[in-house]
């Protein structure tokens, strides 16, 4: 393991981050104090309590989720197609290092600028709500994760598009509908039983159920089925992006 | 002087269908420059592609420094640095940043003294801080130049190094490849200016449609396929040629005959054609020869073996 190869890419992509801390930080925390005043204040005084969780505090896991699913989709894929659209991605090529040097050092980056944010939308959540937090170690090996796995895929993305319009797709037309009907802003068993049965094909529930499960000990899934879930979606991404430095594929003609 | 570089029948084809490179073999030599010269689209880009693992070959086989570059791709390529074409920059960086981080990224610990050297012999170390895009065009190609230098490679490939370059800049970046070759460094460069490669170059490859049509020593190569012009200067103009000297072009003006001939040839005929001058009563004020150039050579041979 080149570990100097791997920091000298994770400091310059941490640099981006700290260098525009409005851009990085701020607004990430204003568009979650939004989802506060129009889901929580307006909206949740209309709904008691899910599971007896006020309802102010039930969404907060999910738009912790929610952010740390944009967040590192867009920075990995950013950091990553970025070098394409500039041409400095050659150095990386050219470097004496692997792919895994190289995935370490992307993707640990744009994981841990999420981990940082998520970390701030808790704490600006406790400004609102009461917020009981059951599992803290175990929440945030989950957070760690699930940073780590978007990133990945943020990371296989930037590779694939090929232009502006298909790097921004992906967030568009799959995420954000997966997250929302992902049950960040209500509990599945509050969905009619059909429905509650879609609800549970789709990944980003078992993200997010799991996550929630940290926080109040109850949830939509079984904890276990949400890490299994969250294993596979990273295995899967790991072995993608393998195969992509294996083969060159849109990045060694 | 042992072979740095060991390509066997390399060659590559794109997905799209176009072959860009068949069959080419070439030993690099330690601490040469060699010069590939070509038109567009020969394949030159693709050939230093592949030693620096941007591209990947369809075939043959290739070691640097004794290294296979696709087994032992991290041995092979921390001796390289590179050069690209474009100029491709991290445009809100600044400069010393930006050679501390191609540094990095080669996995060598952190020397600002190494990196003060380079940036000083490349005339940028008062611009150490300014940010990439506050440069010059030539600033920024002697910036990808120190990226390059950063690691300390044994080899560098230049690409077209010099392209879209004025004269006074060119010259200093000869100075600097000069400087580099001193030190031992092997370097390949590509470039269409034949005057580069005249200049340069201890050995001259011509590639054209992806084949490599020759490697010669510079010197070699000048000699065998350089043809020389000898030029007569008249004291006095003549309307016409005598038939006994048809074989030369007369000037415009009536006073200068030239004539063409192969400098490696047994006989060049040049004793006859003087004598023939004396016979004809033709006064002769003066005698010149010129040596055709790289760039001579360089389209007689597309021409012929393509």
């Amino acid at each position: 393991m080149n570990w100097r190869s791997i920091l000298t890419i994770f400091n310059f992509e941490m640099a981006r981050f700290w260098r525009t801390p409005w851009e990085s930080l701020a607004a990430p925390v204003v568009s979650t104090v939004l989802y506060f005043v129009v889901f929580g204040a307006a909206i949740g005084t209309r709904i008691q309590s899910v599971d007896d969780i006020s309802y102010g505090a039930f969404i907060v896991p999910g738009l912790i989720i929610l952010t740390v699913l944009q967040q590192s989709l867009a920075n990995a894929s950013n950091a990553i197609f970025m070098r394409k659209f500039v041409g400095t991605i050659h150095e990386i090529l050219a470097a004496p290092i692997s792919f895994i040097e190289v995935v370490a050092g992307f993707v640990g980056a744009a994981a841990l600028k999420s981990v940082i944010i998520a970390i701030v939308i808790y704490l600006t959540a406790l400004l609102f709500v009461d917020l009981p937090l059951v599992h803290p170690v175990l929440a945030l090996a989950l957070l760690i994760l699930t940073s780590f796995g978007f990133a990945l895929w943020g990371f296989l993305m930037g590779i694939w598009a090929k232009d502006w319009q298909q790097l921004q797709f992906i967030p568009m037309m799959v995420i954000t509908p997966l997250v929302f009907l992902g049950g960040a802003f209500y509990s599945a068993s509050m969905l009619p039983p059909f429905w509650e049965g879609v609800a549970k094909l789709n990944p980003v529930l078992y993200l997010v159920s799991g996550f929630r499960w940290t926080f109040f000990g109850m949830a939509d899934v079984p904890i276990l089925s949400s890490i299994i879930a969250l294993a596979i979606f990273l295995g899967l991404g790991f072995v993608a992006v393998w195969a992509i430095f294996r083969t060159g594929w849109r990045l060694r003609p | 002087m042992s072979a740095m570089i060991e390509v066997r029948d390399l060659s590559k084809t794109y997905a799209s269908g176009t072959s860009a490179l068949s069959g080419v073999s070439l030993d690099i030599r330690e601490g040469e420059i060699l010069a590939l010269l070509g038109p567009n689209g020969a394949g030159k880009t693709t050939f230093i592609s592949i030693l620096c693992g941007l591209v990947t070959p369809s075939g043959g086989k290739v070691t640097v420094g004794g290294h296979d570059i696709l087994r032992d791709y991290r041995a092979a390529r921390a001796l390289i640095g590179l050069v690209p074409q474009e100029i491709a920059l991290e445009y809100f960086e600044t400069v010393i940043n930006t050679v501390r981080f191609s540094r990095g990224l080669y996995g060598k610990p952190a020397d600002d003294a190494y990196l003060e050297r380079i940036l000083r012999a490349l005339a940028l170390w008062d611009k150490r801080d300014a940010k990439l895009k506050e440069l010059s065009g030539g600033m920024k190609r002697r910036v990808l130049i120190a990226k390059a230098l950063s690691h300390g490679p044994r080899i560098l490939f230049l690409d077209e190094p010099t392209a879209g370059v004025d004269v006074n800049l060119r010259r200093e970046m000869w100075e600097v490849v000069r400087g580099l070759k001193s030190e031992g460094v092997t370097i390949i460069l590509t470039t269409h200016y034949l005057e580069e490669a005249e200049e340069m170059a201890d050995r001259v490859g011509i590639i054209d449609k992806g084949r490599l049509l020759l490697v010669r020593d510079k010197s070699d190569l000048m000699h065998e396929f350089g043809r020389k012009v000898l030029t007569v200067e008249l004291t006095e103009p003549i309307t016409a040629l005598p038939p006994a000297l048809s074989s030369l072009e007369l000037s415009s003006d009536g006073l200068r005959a030239s004539y063409r001939y192969d400098a490696h040839a047994d006989r060049t005929g040049i004793a006859r054609l003087l004598a023939s001058f004396a016979a004809e009563g033709i006064s002769v004020r003066d005698v010149a020869t010129e040596q055709s150039s790289l760039e001579d050579v360089f389209l007689r041979l597309v021409r012929d073996l393509a």
